[in-house]
């Protein structure tokens, strides 16, 4: 039986967890949000990074089959994406029900049957919808938060609904979702891997089954593994139902675990397991790229510059203080003031053509020097753009403050998957470290941090305490898995 | 679908209330003060003059010379700190028109003076005779004086300038200068304000006391060489240094204090005991540490904690060094009054330059075996703030050891962040930690790559 070791690095905004195996090769991740109860949270990474591990069991189990047979590489694309849409309809289904309590005894029995006939219309519609876009547009991989992929339709049709109704019902609605989703989103709800994963391929069958009708229609593009696997969609998904049964079976044993992140010393973990983010940071950084001598981590809330030997420890570091500008909230903050995305946000950047000036090292005044240069007429692109290297310059003057940039330089955290950020941070790095600095950034750059602690755990290296500090009972809990 | 598990991750229990544990001579030099508080005020009615004064550099023993009372403000709003109270009178200051970055130590001076000048213990302080400044090198004592002279219009002040050691080397040109101030200066306004003669025999007694006191202090630093050290050198050095740092330097009753001193610690280490803690002995050395700049005084037992905590002891701070670096082998002489107390001013902490600083601090982390050096970096302190980032890191270059770098204040409360500390504090005990696992070859330097440039500045 092989041993997985778990990293959970529970972030200010997102709690993230990483297994590997005995390589040090990442099995499983899982990502969520951070919310008020980090038992939870942690839990809901640690969940998903499991059932996360069982998808890559399959793949290695059937690595030979899967070369060969395009369409059962789909299939299992397809299954994922499908099996993501259950864990959500779990999720949006404690919602609905606990938004119908909140209504029930929120508004008086006059208003009440306004608000739940709009409730029950709602998830209706936006159910569907949102199934369709996991099943058809890949949402999943484009967003892995409930409450946002939830919200953003909920919005539209509280919206749509307040426009066109006599009574006004977009104050209500919005309150009963407010009141509700924080107690189920700190509840955690019952995920049998076998159970979600059959209920995945019993709705991939209508997918395929709606397959043949709409192929026909005009300017739908030809997919050939699709065309493959409609045509004896009953036989692959016999073969994988053999070995999914199998792996969902199969213990997954964590032999160790090590916490971290800006949430950790509130982890439920034993003292012993938990790291400090800045050496787990360090040491991910250093597993994706053992070259790497400096790591940029650019997270939620922090920014850290930390400096790393040849075996990926720490010689030293600094953090931001006091002030979060610059790091992902603020980012977030900055796409809110705009009406857009956080994705859009960085992508938008990347157009400018001839950055602003913007100088405000405050969060809420960098708003208003937004909103100014707004006023004066100046184009959103370059406005962002220059937004974006305010950010990097703040982050280059803590690097200075770390020791400077040596090679190799990595950058990790939530904020290294925005291209406008890496395009000042090349520039910035080139323009002062020279141009031979290789710049590495990792496809799981968020996930480094939980990538260091699960290394941390497979050494086997649990943190020194002194003798009264440390736990009487082991450190292991027994239980193992998602199912006990 | 299956029922909800129980829970993967188990709660922490709730934290135990702990009791407070205090040493037999941190109760000594509070009783220590608290007289002299007393005496303070009941200055007006015995008719003992009082003389505002720092604690750098400080001329205490001819302050006792001449029968006069000292008051270290800064010693007062650090005592605020202490006691929680000093964030009020840091607002009363500021809406009095001091800004935000003003060293707090000075605001809360303000604040006191503005509250009707009560001292830490409750008891009314007297306004000063003479508002004595043997300047060492921080550039705000001289503002903050010019302030108090406003505040107490009249006040006779007397000012020594101490020129600036900035190679650690004093020159006979120096002392020269300085004993000229001495005579000319300060003598005659002391000599003004108490109306009494200077009486030199009176001052070499006094300074005897003083240089047995240093013999003790010292004696009881170089204890915290032995592993485990006995004592922490900074969170109860702070108390240890109480009564030579406030005004007992030259009086019999501080040579008593560390020799009794000395005694409990010597004894201590005798038998291989670790630092007292405010939750009792500490249960195991496992780090010790070399600290750069003063501990944080509004959070100083939640502070102190983050490190006992973990097993960290301090060894060696500079922070203790502040009222004279003794340990290196300064000594006031009887036989020489005028020319010592120049030498001691001229050779404080505060009045050496930054890469005379690192070599100090070089000394300490090599002489009592530290596993790592930190700073504590004030933000208010715009004279001893500036060039620590420099100091770590040629330090970290010198000898290759974990090194970190926290930022609070002295006594403003708001810049305390504890999350953002212990986040630092605990990246920084397991920097050390994963050094000592991995062996020796890890504690090596690597040069010095930064000397030249400090030098160079330092001439400029």
């Amino acid at each position: 039986m092989s041993n997985y070791y778990l990293g959970i690095d529970l972030g200010s905004t997102t709690s993230k967890a990483v297994i590997i195996n005995q390589d040090d090769e990442i099995i499983g991740r899982g990502i969520t949000n951070t919310r008020a109860n980090y038992e939870v949270a942690a839990e809901i990474a640690r969940i998903a990074a499991i059932f996360n591990a069982r998808f890559s069991l399959l793949k290695r189990a059937m690595h030979s089959e899967l070369v060969s047979n395009p369409e059962l590489q789909r299939y299992i694309a397809d299954l994922e994406e499908a099996f993501q849409y259950v864990e959500f309809r779990i999720r949006a289904d404690r919602l609905y029900r606990q938004m119908v309590t909140t209504a029930s005894a929120y508004f008086p029995l006059d208003r009440q049957p306004a608000v739940l006939a709009a409730l029950g219309k709602i998830f209706e519609v936006a159910i569907p919808e949102i199934k369709h876009q996991y099943l058809h547009e890949k949402l999943g991989a484009k967003n892995q938060f409930f409450r946002d992929i939830f919200f953003e339709q909920y919005n539209q049709r509280v919206t749509a609904l307040d426009q066109t109704s006599a009574t006004k019902l977009f104050e209500p609605l919005m309150t009963t979702f407010d009141k509700s989703i924080t107690p189920v989103e700190n509840e955690m709800l019952p995920m049998d891997f076998t159970a979600l994963v059959h209920e995945a391929m019993d709705i991939l069958q209508e997918k395929y089954a709606g397959f043949s009708e709409r192929k026909l229609r005009p300017g739908f593009a030809f997919d050939e593994e699709l065309q493959l696997l409609a045509g004896n969609v009953r036989e692959v998904s016999e073969t994988i139902k053999k070995h999914i049964d199998r792996i969902a079976q199969q213990d997954i044993a964590i032999a160790n675990m090590v916490g971290t992140g800006y949430g950790r010393a509130l982890l439920p973990f034993p003292q012993e397991c938990i790291r400090s983010e800045i050496l787990c940071h360090a040491f991910g950084a250093h597993i994706a790229f053992p070259n790497t001598r400096t790591v940029l981590d650019i997270g939620g809330q922090d920014t850290k510059a930390i400096q790393v030997d040849e075996e990926g420890f720490v010689t030293s570091f600094q953090m931001n203080d006091r002030c979060a500008a610059g790091c992902g909230r603020y980012l977030g903050y900055i796409a809110d003031e705009l009406g857009i995305t956080l994705s859009e946000l960085g992508e938008s950047a990347t157009h400018a053509e001839c950055d602003a000036q913007i100088n405000s090292t405050c969060t809420v005044f960098a708003g208003a020097e937004l909103r100014e240069l707004q006023n004066l007429g100046v184009r959103r692109e370059d406005i962002l753009g220059g937004l974006h290297k305010a950010i990097v310059s703040r982050a280059m003057s803590l690097i200075a403050r770390s020791g400077g940039v040596r090679n190799e330089f990595t950058f990790t955290g939530g904020v290294a998957r925005n291209p406008a950020v890496l395009k000042y941070l090349r520039g910035f790095i080139r323009e002062n470290y020279g141009e031979d600095i290789t710049m590495n950034i990792h496809t799981d750059s968020i996930f480094m941090g939980a990538l260091g602690g699960a290394r941390f755990a497979r050494l086997g290296v649990n943190v020194e305490l002194p003798k009264s500090k440390r736990s009487s009972t082991p450190i292991m809990p027994e239980l193992e898995g998602e199912l006990l | 679908m299956a029922i909800a598990p129980p829970p993967f991750f188990k709660a922490k229990p709730p934290a135990k209330p702990v009791e407070v544990v205090k040493e037999r001579s941190m109760l000594l030099q509070k009783e220590m003060l608290a007289k002299q508080f007393h005496d303070l005020s009941a200055a007006k009615e015995t008719g003992r003059k009082v003389v505002y004064t720092f604690v750098p550099g400080n001329l205490s023993e001819l302050i006792l010379a001449f029968d006069m009372l000292p008051v270290y403000p800064e010693i007062n709003a650090l005592q605020w700190g202490m006691r929680k109270k000093s964030g009020s009178m840091i607002r009363d200051a500021e809406k009095y028109g001091y800004s935000e970055d003003v060293c707090t130590y000075v605001k809360c001076d303000i604040g006191m003076f503005l509250n009707g000048n009560i001292g830490p213990t409750g008891e009314k302080l007297p306004p000063p005779d003479l508002l004595l400044l043997s300047y060492t090198g921080c550039f705000t004592f001289l503002k903050w004086f010019e302030n108090l002279q406003k505040l107490y219009p009249g006040v006779p002040v007397a000012m020594l300038h101490t020129p600036y050691a900035a190679d650690g080397k004093i020159t006979g040109e120096m002392v020269t200068y300085m004993v000229k101030q001495l005579e000319e200066e300060v003598i005659p306004k002391m000599e003004m304000v108490s109306g009494k003669k200077f009486d030199r025999e009176k001052l070499s007694q006094h300074l005897g006391y003083a240089r047995d006191s240093e013999d003790w202090i010292s004696k009881i630093f170089a204890l915290t060489k032995q592993k485990p050290s006995p004592i922490d050198a900074y969170f109860a050095g702070v108390y240890y240094i109480g009564p030579i740092n406030a005004g007992f330097r030259g009086a019999e009753s501080a040579v008593e204090y560390y020799r009794q001193l000395y005694l409990e610690v010597a004894e201590r280490a005798a038998h291989g005991k670790t630092p007292v803690t405010p939750e009792g002995d500490l249960e195991e050395e496992r780090f010790r540490l070399v600290v750069e700049g003063p501990p944080n005084w509004t959070h100083f037992r939640e502070f102190w904690k983050l490190f006992y905590d973990m097993g960290a002891v301090v060894v060696a701070s500079s922070y203790t060094k502040v009222g004279g670096l003794f340990d290196e082998g300064f000594r006031h002489d009887p036989e020489k009054p005028f020319e010592s107390l120049a030498r001691y001013c001229m050779g404080c902490y505060t009045n050496i330059s930054l890469p005379e600083r690192i070599n100090l601090l070089e000394r300490f982390i090599k002489e009592y075996k530290a596993d790592g050096f930190l700073i504590n970096s004030i933000k208010s302190c715009n004279s001893f703030s500036a060039g620590q980032l420099l100091i770590m890191r040629e330090l970290e270059q010198r000898l290759g050891i974990p090194v970190s770098f926290i930022e609070s204040d002295l006594v403003d409360p708001r810049y305390f962040s504890y999350a953002n500390i212990k986040n630092r504090l605990d990246s920084f005990f397991q920097m050390m930690e994963q050094r000592k696992r991995a062996g020796s070859h890890h504690s090596e330097g690597r040069g010095s790559l930064l000397l030249p440039i400090v030098e160079s500045e330092a001439v400029a």
